[in-house]
């Protein structure tokens, strides 16, 4: 008995002796990546702010506090609960950072409410956040799979598609301001957000297809079985949280293509192939130019590519090249 | 005759997402290894397909493996045009290796793709191919 609760010391980390490069190459990403909402001068959409009507703010403080709650379970829950299965000590490390950024991004929905809302209608908010059925049923759908004991691999299954999957109903309207040049010091932040949420879902993904090529057959079917039925279930969610937010103005056909472009996505991170067709995946043109600025979509070959300007601000500089 | 599509050589790492592209592509492809000792040498037109590992402020997007096949004089003769692949979600550097690279070796950039690529790229890209290749073939007559 005395020897099963003998204290475990863990192995000091040596970041000099790598198991997997990846876990190098994505610290290295997130730690650059790292930044605090003091950094976007939010107060100067406090204009645009208000030429939207109560009915577009009261959505917009909505789906921030939905996107608050899904960082909140990132970060207290869903990371935390990845180390125990972490294969190298490094992969621990990564989900520390990890963690903390979901606390960051958690932490500047609150500095986009203290800037643009009164008191009044953020705690009505959060309210709203705290009952709805469809928020609470996603949020439930994903805790269910962090819970001790369960599968490694479903685990990571069900990070990947919050990660790169659950949030994109929310992350829409952001965008959708921004390219109505609309809060558009808001959508820069989001947009931060958008990138660290990348390397998430790429990793986590990443770290799964390591775990499943080790399976035998059988294994591997019963999870890629797993993860598309949930991926089922999180999408059927997914459609009356959109419905119920943006039926109001329109948005919820345009929304839902956007949610099929993201599942696919997070399915590719998984090492999937993806599960909607281009015919209801293919999103429309000023919610991918809001997405990526001054990255178009280049397609040479059917000669509708512009020419393209490598931006001021991107280095190209690298000193292996030698020529 | 040789066949209409002009050679593919691209880079893939561990996360698998161009090798899984180009092996739904179904045309002949040689992938650029990891190794520092390994070397591939190209003899004719080839196209090629690299996704993008970049820092927040674009530096390093061009993978090492690529940076080493592209320093050969030899292999950017016969370079004919880049394909970039990325993630959107990373802004304004999504697809930037494919932007580099076009730009250092004065080639098209052909076009771009997200992670393993849609159904609809793949046949983009197929028949864009097709269309290089051909062109190729009556030049090279
Ligand atoms: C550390 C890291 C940095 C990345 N940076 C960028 C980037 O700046 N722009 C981009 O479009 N994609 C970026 N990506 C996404 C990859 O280019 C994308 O996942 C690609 O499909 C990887 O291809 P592979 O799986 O064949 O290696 C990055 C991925 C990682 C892990
Ligand atoms: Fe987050
Ligand atoms: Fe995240």
């Amino acid at each position: 008995m005395k020897d099963m609760l003998e204290t475990v010391v863990p192995k000091a980390i040596n970041w000099n002796r790598l198991e997997d490069e990846k876990d190098l190459e994505v610290w290295n990403r997130l730690t650059v990546n790292f930044w605090l909402p003091e950094k976007v001068p939010l107060s100067n959409d406090l204009p645009s702010w208000g030429t939207l009507t109560d009915h577009e703010k009261q959505l917009t403080i909505r789906v921030f506090t939905g996107l608050t709650l899904l960082d909140t379970i990132q970060n207290s829950v869903g990371a935390p609960a990845l180390m125990p299965d972490a294969i190298t000590p490094h992969e621990e490390s990564v989900l520390t950072n990890i963690a903390f950024m979901e606390a960051v991004h958690a932490r500047s929905y609150s500095s986009i409410f203290s800037t643009l809302c009164s008191t009044k209608e953020i705690d009505e908010a959060f309210r709203w956040s705290a009952e709805n059925p469809h928020l609470q049923a996603k949020a439930k759908a994903i805790l269910d799979t962090y819970a001790p004991g369960n599968d490694p691999l479903k685990r990571k299954i069900a990070s990947v598609f919050l990660e790169s999957f659950l949030f994109y109903s929310g992350f829409y309207l952001p965008m959708y301001w921004s390219s109505r040049a609309k809060l558009t010091n808001t959508a820069d932040l989001i947009r931060l957000i958008i990138r660290d949420e990348a390397v998430h879902g790429y990793y986590i993904g990443y770290k799964f297809q390591r775990g499943y090529e080790k399976l035998d057959e059988a294994g591997q079917q019963e999870l890629k079985d797993y993860a598309f039925s949930l991926m089922f279930e999180l999408y059927d969610i997914e459609n009356k949280y959109t419905e119920e937010l943006y039926d109001e103005l329109g948005l919820t056909e345009d929304v839902k293509v956007f949610l099929h472009y993201n599942a696919n996505k997070a399915l590719q991170n998984l090492g999937f192939e993806a599960l909607f067709p281009p015919e209801v995946s293919e999103v429309n043109a000023a919610i991918l130019a809001a997405l990526s600025p001054d990255s178009e979509n280049h397609d040479f070959f059917s000669g509708s590519g512009s020419s393209y300007v490598i931006g001021k601000a991107v280095a190209t500089e690298d000193e292996d090249w030698d020529f | 005759m040789t066949a209409p599509f002009p050679e593919l050589v691209y880079y893939s790492s561990k996360s698998g997402n161009t090798h899984r592209f180009i092996t739904r592509l179904g045309l002949s492809a040689t992938k650029l290894p990891e190794e520092q000792d390994q070397f591939v040498n190209m003899t004719e037109p080839f196209v090629l397909v690299c996704p993008t590992y970049a820092d927040g402020e674009g530096r390093g997007a061009v993978p090492k493996a690529v940076i080493r096949f592209l320093n050969n004089p030899d292999n950017r003769k016969f370079i004919l045009g880049v394909i970039g692949t990325g993630n959107r979600n990373f802004g304004e550097t999504y697809a930037l290796s494919g932007r580099i690279i076009a730009e250092k070796c004065k080639v098209p950039l052909l076009y771009t793709f997200e992670l393993a690529g849609t159904d609809t790229d793949i046949v983009r890209v197929r028949s864009g191919l097709e269309t290089l290749g051909r062109s190729q073939c009556s030049t090279a007559a």
